[in-house]
């Protein structure tokens, strides 16, 4: 399939799939997909697959948020996944993807993180969030973000041993994580002069630039701008009103 | 005490519940899942593709790499992402497990890369992926003589128990032995062993691995028919 082609389809508005610009793949969101994580999603969108699971585990806070729990984020492009991903450390990719799903969820405040302090100065929970995804067609970070949301809606608490100091994994509590706000991730992608949302595979490909953009209710809390091309303010404000309509949509998935 | 009981009811020579899928990564050129109850791998194939660095092809036959990964919440304290030893050396011996039943002759200069992932593990983990890469292979479309069924044994009390799980391999005295056996010709391409056996003990779970081998391959061409329906 060659670039012209996919251009020319846009040009009369129209996709390789016979999708709307706009309009994203079948989505499915499958809650507690891992016995052994706290919480854990399954999402797919078209044939892209990505699981997100929520470890935790008790330590210390950081020096500058003493009275805060701690939040990691990480991500796997995983070989498996595609042919383009390759064995080893984290790529630029795998790392960018962490760390636009992680300053969606701490900039929107979503986690209360005063409220995983269990004792100041000493003791607070942490939060490992991870990303794999299992089949990369596209668009991974709007998955990635909504499994990683749905994942930590899911996730209950470990028992905690307070007199050996020990998280007691396998035995879960009852008590949810301090959920407040859901953000979520949308991401609209120019390809010519069209702007459309959720690529696969072979759209992906040819991209001039792309926009993230994380919200909630109540806004945007976070952006990031890729590919090689600029965007004009005009379709910077197109791209914002889409994804204010789609996110609304994504988070009645959750 | 003596060991005579399993904590989950299972007879000694039974495994846990087993089930394959085939074509559960749509990218990969073929790919399966496999399952030993609570323990689920998946198996993605690249290839045959060109080898590089050039200087690596070899003309007389194809190379088959292997990649072993634990996700990071398959377990119960989080694993920390990205290889270790371990997952390098059960890459390796997946690899050997799989080559007996590849013709890599019919591929000069080309490599096949095999991605085995832990998405849940309760122990079994090497055997679970195995059995899923040499279903991927299958699904993939290779020159293969056989498929590969792996399944671990464990030795306790002079007691053989087949498919022990994350609770059996803690017990005090349980030997582990890992094992894969060829189904058509009952060759074994997958040995490891942890602990402590005699050779009677050892041909008991090489024989009883083999009785059950039968099982797993039955539900590993149950998984390919179910793809051709």
């Amino acid at each position: 399939m060659n670039k012209e082609y996919i251009v020319g389809l846009l040009e009369k508005n129209e996709r390789i799939d016979g999708r709307k610009l706009d309009s994203y793949r079948k989505i499915t969101v499958e809650n507690g997909v891992s016995k052994n994580a706290e919480g854990s999603a399954r999402v797919k969108i078209g044939d892209t697959e990505v699981i997100a699971g929520v470890k935790m585990d008790v330590g210390e806070p950081y020096f500058d948020s003493q009275d805060k729990g701690v939040l990691i984020m990480g991500a796997e492009l995983s070989p498996l996944s595609s042919e383009d991903f390759e064995p080893g450390p984290p790529s630029t990719q795998a790392v960018e993807l962490a760390r636009v799903v992680d300053r969606g969820i701490r900039e929107s405040n979503s986690i209360d993180m005063k409220k995983l302090c269990i004792k100041k100065k000493e003791k607070v929970w942490m939060v490992f969030i991870d990303i794999y995804i299992v089949n990369a067609d596209g668009n991974l970070l709007d998955a990635a973000a909504l499994a990683s949301i749905a994942a930590l809606k899911n996730a209950k608490f470990p028992e905690y041993d307070e007199k050996n100091e020990r998280v007691k994994y396998g035995e879960l509590s009852k008590k949810s994580l301090p959920l407040d706000k859901l953000p979520i991730a949308c991401t609209l992608y120019k390809i010519g002069n069209k702007i459309v949302a959720d690529v696969s595979n072979e759209e992906e490909k040819i991209v001039d630039a792309r926009l993230t953009v994380t919200m909630t209710e109540e806004g945007i809390h976070g952006m990031q701008k890729g590919g090689d091309k600029t965007l004009s303010i005009k379709e910077i404000d197109e791209m914002v009103k889409i994804a204010e309509a789609r996110t609304k949509e994504l988070r009645e998935l959750l | 005490m003596a060991y005579t009981k399993r904590l989950d009811g299972r007879k000694f020579d039974e495994m846990r519940e087993i089930e394959g899928k085939v074509g559960v990564v749509k990218n990969a050129d073929g790919s399966a899942m496999f399952k030993f109850g609570d323990t689920v791998a998946i198996a993605a194939v690249y290839g045959p593709k060109d080898l590089y660095p050039r200087f690596m092809q070899n003309p007389k036959k194809g190379k088959l790499r292997c990649y072993y990964d634990m996700i990071s919440f398959s377990v119960n304290e989080r694993k920390r992402p990205g290889p270790d030893r371990r997952s390098n050396e059960i890459g390796l011996v997946t690899e050997k497990s799989l080559t007996p039943v590849l013709s890599l002759e019919n591929y000069p200069n080309a490599v096949v890369d095999v991605f085995v992932q832990i998405v849940q593990a309760n122990a079994g983990t090497r055997c679970a992926g195995i059995c899923a890469a040499s279903l991927a292979l299958a699904d993939a479309g290779l020159d293969m003589k056989d498929l590969v069924c792996a399944v671990s044994a464990g030795v306790v009390d002079g007691k053989v128990l087949i498919d022990i799980d994350k609770y059996e391999e803690d017990v005090e005295g349980m030997t582990d032995i890992p094992i894969a056996i060829l189904p058509r010709t009952g060759e074994v391409s997958l040995l490891q062993l942890d602990g402590k056996v005699n050779r009677e003990e050892l041909k008991e779970a090489l024989e009883l691995v083999k009785k059950v081998s039968k099982k797993i391959h039955n539900a590993q061409k149950k998984a390919l028919q179910e793809k051709f329906k």
